[in-house]
C-alpha cells in the first residue's frame, strides 16, 4: 500500500464497543514498523517550530531521526535530556495544541505524529531495560521536593541528574499524583507505564517517601531548618476539589470526580481483588466538560453505567482534549450541552439520589476574554433521572502547605506565587510550580515549571556556595 | 512498612495496638487521627489517635472490626506491620490551642462511647498532664466491652454506665450526664463527645437544653484523609465541611447528624457483601437480602 505522506500513520486502538466493557489501555501504539514509517515523515527542519511547542523543550527532530535509522536506545537518550517521563507525556500530552500544532506537516495536511513516536520510544526503552543514565557524581547538596506528581518527579529528575541529593515527600500511599490517583488506566496503565516511569526517577537516586503529609507529618520549615534541606520545591497540585453549593449536593450517589476516579484508580475499586468499594451506578450524570470531566464518565461507563455528560456551555467550548471526547463519543457517552444542574433531587425514604434537575443555556455575546458566557432560558427547566451524579468542577491548591509555611505568599485564588522563569516564591529558599501555582492545568505544563524550577534551584544552591 | 510492636484483644470486640510510626508521634497532638493500610490491596481506614509516646515514637490505636478491612486488621500481631500508617491527620482538639489558665476555670465533661474512649483518653491524659482532671462518663453496652476503666482512673474523675447494668450505674450516658447535673449537684459548661454518632446526636440534644457547649468527633467515610476529594464532606451550621480538613471536631450543635448519619450508609450494601462473600464462601446464596446472590 503507498503511504500517504499528508496523513499520519493510523494508531491501532481497541474497538469501541470491546473497551467500553474493559480498563484496558485504549490506544495500542506503533509497531517498530509504524514508527519509522510516521517517523519518515519528518522533515527536520533546521529551525523547528515543533520544539518551541513543547513545554519541556525536547529535540523532536532529534529523537525522530534516530527513530528513522532504527536506532531506538538513541531516540531514547535524546527524549532523556528533556523529559524524566516521556511514556506518561507520549500519552497524555494535548499534543495538538503544543508540539504538533506547531508542525510545519499540519499546513497543508496532518501534523508529525510527535506524541505516539515519543509514547513508541518510551515503550521500546522500557521493554527493552533502557534507564536514563545517572548523574556522575553526587554533588553533596540536599533538596527536598514536595509532592509526587508530575512537576515534582520532574524537577526530582533532573536535579538528581545534575548531582543532587533529592528527596520526595508524598502524602499518599503511591508516588504519581494525578497520573496514580486521577487518570485512568484505560488512557495510562498504572503497572506498566507509571510505575516504571517512577522506577526510573528512582534509578537516578531520588528518595521517594510516601505517607508524609508535609504541613502535618511535618513542616517545610523542619525540612529547611532541622533536615538540612537547602532548598525546597513544592508541587502539592490543585487537589481540593470544587461543588457547586446547589440543593442536594450531600445526598448519597454524589461524588466529587477526585473521590470516584481515587476509588478506582489509586484504590483500584473496579477490581475485586481490592477491598475499596465503588458505587456502580446505573445511569450516572456526569457534570463538567474537561479531561476529568470524560475521564470519570468513561470509568462509569466501564462500570457498568449509562452516562451522561452535563456542561453549561457548547460542545465547541469543551475544555477536554479533542481525541478524549472522540474516544468518549465513540463509547456512547451522551452528550447534555448548553445545560447546567440546579438542584439534585433525592430519594426521601433512602436518601439516594434520584434525579437531578437542570436548566437549559444559551450563549450570550462574547465577554472580554472573548469567551461566550453561557445565559440561563427562562423557565427550561427539566428533569433527568439518575442514581449517581459526579461533579467535575475543577480543582484548587489545599492550603495545608502555604497555611503551614512561614513567608509564602498566596494569591486570591489560594495559589502560591511564583516566578514563572525559576519558580522563585516570595520566601527564599523556596520554589514551587505546577498547578499548586497556575491552579488546575494540563500535566506537560507542570513538567515544564518542574524543570524550570530544577534550574532555578540549582541557580540558587550554586549562588549560596559560590 | 510501620512495626506494630504489641496487639491486644482488649475484649470480644475491641482490638490495641501500638504502632511504630515516629513522624506522626513527633507531631500528632489530641483530637488528631491516623490512616491505616493493611496489604496492596487493602483499603484506607480513618482512627482517630488514642495515645502517643514522642520518646518511643509509638502511636496507639484502638479499633472495633467491624467490615473487612478491618477484620484483616485484627488479625495481624506484634511484629507484623502496615504498609501504610499515615498521619497525623484533621486539626488538633481546640483544647490544645486554648490557654490552660482558660481551660482551668472551664467546667468540662468527656463523654465517650464504645470505641470512642480510646480518643477520648488522648484528650483527658494530655489536659491531666497540665494539671486538669476533667470528669469522663463512658457507656457501654455491658461490662465486658468496658476498656481502659485503670487508664482513666489514672487520669480523671470517671463514672461508667452500662446499657444492662452489669456494672456500676444503668443506662445511656445521656442518663448519666442528668443524674449527674440534676440530681448530684454537677455543673458543666463544656463537653466533648466522642463515640456513635447516635450517641453523639442524642449528647448534643441533651446538652443544647443544658446550655452546655459541645464538641463532637466526626467520623464519616474518608478515603484520603487530606482533603482531595470531599467523601467526609458533612454539614456544620449549613455550610459544607471536610471532616478530614476542617475537623474530625466541631460544634455539635451546629452538625446535621441525620446528614451525616445518612451518608455512613453509603457503602453498607458493599461492605455486607464481601464480608458475607468471605463468611459464607461458595453457600452465600444472598441471604442477606441486600446483594441478590453472588451475580
Amino acid at each position: 500500500m503507498a503511504v500517504d505522506m499528508m496523513k499520519k500513520v493510523p494508531v491501532r486502538e481497541q474497538e469501541p464497543k470491546v473497551r467500553a466493557t474493559n480498563f484496558d489501555e485504549v490506544c495500542l501504539g506503533y509497531s517498530q514498523e509504524e514508527a519509522v514509517e510516521e517517523a519518515a515523515r519528518c522533515l527536520n527542519c533546521k529551525n523547528p517550530k515543533c520544539v518551541e511547542g513543547c513545554p519541556v523543550h525536547i529535540n523532536i527532530p532529534g529523537f525522530i531521526e534516530q527513530i528513522k535509522t532504527g536506532d531506538f536506545k538513541k531516540a531514547y537518550d535524546v527524549i532523556s535530556e528533556s523529559s524524566s517521563l516521556p511514556a506518561v507525556c507520549g500519552r497524555v500530552c494535548p499534543q495538538e495544541t503544543q508540539c504538533e500544532q506547531r508542525c510545519i506537516r499540519g499546513i497543508k495536511g496532518e501534523a508529525v505524529s510527535i506524541g505516539k513516536l515519543e509514547r513508541f520510544t518510551a515503550d521500546w526503552a522500557k521493554e527493552n531495560g533502557v534507564k536514563p543514565t545517572p548523574a556522575a557524581e553526587k554533588n553533596g547538596h540536599k533538596v527536598a521536593v514536595i509532592g509526587a506528581g508530575p512537576a515534582g518527579l520532574t524537577c526530582a529528575g533532573d536535579l538528581a541528574k545534575l548531582g543532587y541529593d533529592v528527596t520526595i515527600y508524598e502524602a499518599l500511599h503511591k508516588a504519581g499524583g494525578v497520573l496514580a490517583y486521577g487518570i485512568p488506566e484505560f488512557r495510562l496503565p498504572k503497572d506498566k507505564v507509571v510505575e516504571k516511569e517512577i522506577e526510573n526517577v528512582r534509578s537516578l537516586g531520588v528518595k521517594i517517601e510516601t505517607d508524609a503529609v508535609i504541613g502535618q507529618a511535618t513542616t517545610v520549615d523542619e525540612l529547611m531548618n532541622e533536615e538540612g534541606f537547602e532548598a525546597v520545591f513544592i508541587g502539592s497540585g490543585a487537589g481540593l476539589p470544587r461543588f457547586m453549593n446547589i440543593p442536594g449536593e450531600t445526598a448519597l450517589g454524589v461524588f466529587s470526580a477526585n473521590e470516584f476516579l481515587t476509588r478506582n484508580n489509586l484504590m483500584k475499586a473496579y477490581r475485586d481483588d481490592y477491598y475499596t468499594p465503588i458505587h456502580r451506578g446505573k445511569k450516572v450524570v456526569v457534570v463538567g466538560g474537561g479531561n476529568v470531566a470524560m475521564d470519570a464518565a468513561r470509568t462509569a461507563l466501564r462500570l457498568g453505567a449509562e452516562v451522561h455528560i452535563v456542561y453549561r456551555r457548547s460542545e465547541e467550548e469543551l475544555p477536554a482534549r479533542r481525541e478524549e471526547v472522540h474516544h468518549a463519543k465513540e463509547e456512547g457517552i451522551i452528550f447534555d450541552l448548553l445545560t447546567n444542574p440546579v438542584e439534585i433531587i433525592e430519594d426521601e425514604e433512602t436518601g439516594w439520589v434520584k434525579a437531578i434537575k437542570c436548566i437549559r443555556m444559551e450563549l450570550g455575546e462574547p465577554d472580554a476574554s472573548g469567551r461566550r458566557s453561557p445565559v440561563e432560558i427562562e423557565g427550561s427547566e427539566f428533569i433527568i433521572d439518575c442514581d449517581t451524579v459526579i461533579m467535575s468542577l475543577g480543582t484548587s491548591p489545599n492550603p495545608l502547605i502555604s497555611s503551614t509555611t512561614v513567608g509564602l505568599d498566596i494569591n486570591k485564588r489560594k495559589c502560591i506565587i511564583a516566578d514563572e522563569e525559576n519558580g522563585k516564591t516570595t520566601k527564599e529558599g523556596v520554589f514551587a510550580g505546577g498547578d499548586a501555582v497556575t491552579g488546575a492545568a494540563t500535566v506537560i505544563l507542570a513538567m515544564g515549571a518542574g524543570k524550570a524550577a530544577a534550574k532555578g534551584i540549582d541557580e540558587f544552591i550554586k549562588s549560596q556556595n559560590a | 512498612m510501620y512495626k506494630i510492636l504489641s496487639a491486644e484483644k482488649l475484649n470480644a470486640v475491641i482490638y490495641k495496638m501500638v504502632v511504630e510510626a515516629p513522624l506522626v508521634a513527633k507531631h500528632c497532638l489530641p483530637g488528631q487521627f491516623i490512616i491505616v493500610k493493611v496489604g496492596e490491596e487493602g483499603e484506607r481506614i480513618p482512627l482517630t489517635i488514642c495515645d502517643y509516646d514522642r520518646k518511643a515514637g509509638t502511636i496507639t490505636i484502638v479499633f472495633q472490626p467491624i467490615g473487612q478491612s478491618t477484620q484483616k486488621m485484627a488479625e495481624l500481631e506484634a511484629g507484623d506491620a502496615f504498609d501504610d500508617f499515615v498521619g497525623p491527620l484533621g486539626r488538633p482538639s481546640d483544647l490544645v490551642e486554648t490557654p490552660i489558665e482558660e481551660l482551668k476555670k472551664r467546667k468540662m465533661v468527656f463523654i465517650a462511647g464504645g470505641v470512642g474512649t480510646a480518643p477520648v483518653y488522648c484528650q483527658v491524659k494530655w489536659l491531666h498532664e497540665n494539671g486538669i482532671t476533667a470528669d469522663v462518663i463512658i457507656g457501654c453496652k455491658s461490662h465486658d466491652i468496658l476498656i481502659m476503666e485503670e487508664e482513666f482512673k489514672k487520669v480523671s474523675n470517671l463514672y461508667v454506665t452500662t446499657d444492662d447494668g452489669s456494672y456500676q450505674r444503668k443506662g445511656m450516658v445521656t442518663q448519666c450526664l442528668s443524674d449527674l447535673i440534676d440530681k448530684e449537684g454537677k455543673k458543666y459548661d463544656w463537653c466533648v463527645a466522642i463515640g456513635p454518632m447516635i450517641m453523639m446526636k442524642f449528647v448534643c440534644k441533651m446538652t443544647e437544653e443544658y446550655g452546655i457547649h459541645t464538641v463532637v468527633s466526626m467520623n464519616p467515610i474518608m478515603v484520603d484523609g487530606t482533603g482531595m476529594c470531599g467523601a467526609c464532606r458533612l454539614v456544620v451550621d449549613g455550610q459544607v465541611k471536610f471532616a478530614c480538613v476542617d475537623g474530625p471536631e466541631f460544634d455539635g450543635h451546629k452538625v446535621d447528624f441525620d446528614g451525616a448519619m445518612k451518608r455512613m450508609r453509603m457503602y453498607k450494601t458493599e461492605e455486607g457483601r464481601e464480608i458475607l462473600k468471605k463468611q459464607e464462601g461458595d453457600t452465600h446464596h444472598g441471604g442477606c437480602g441486600q446483594c441478590g446472590g453472588d451475580e
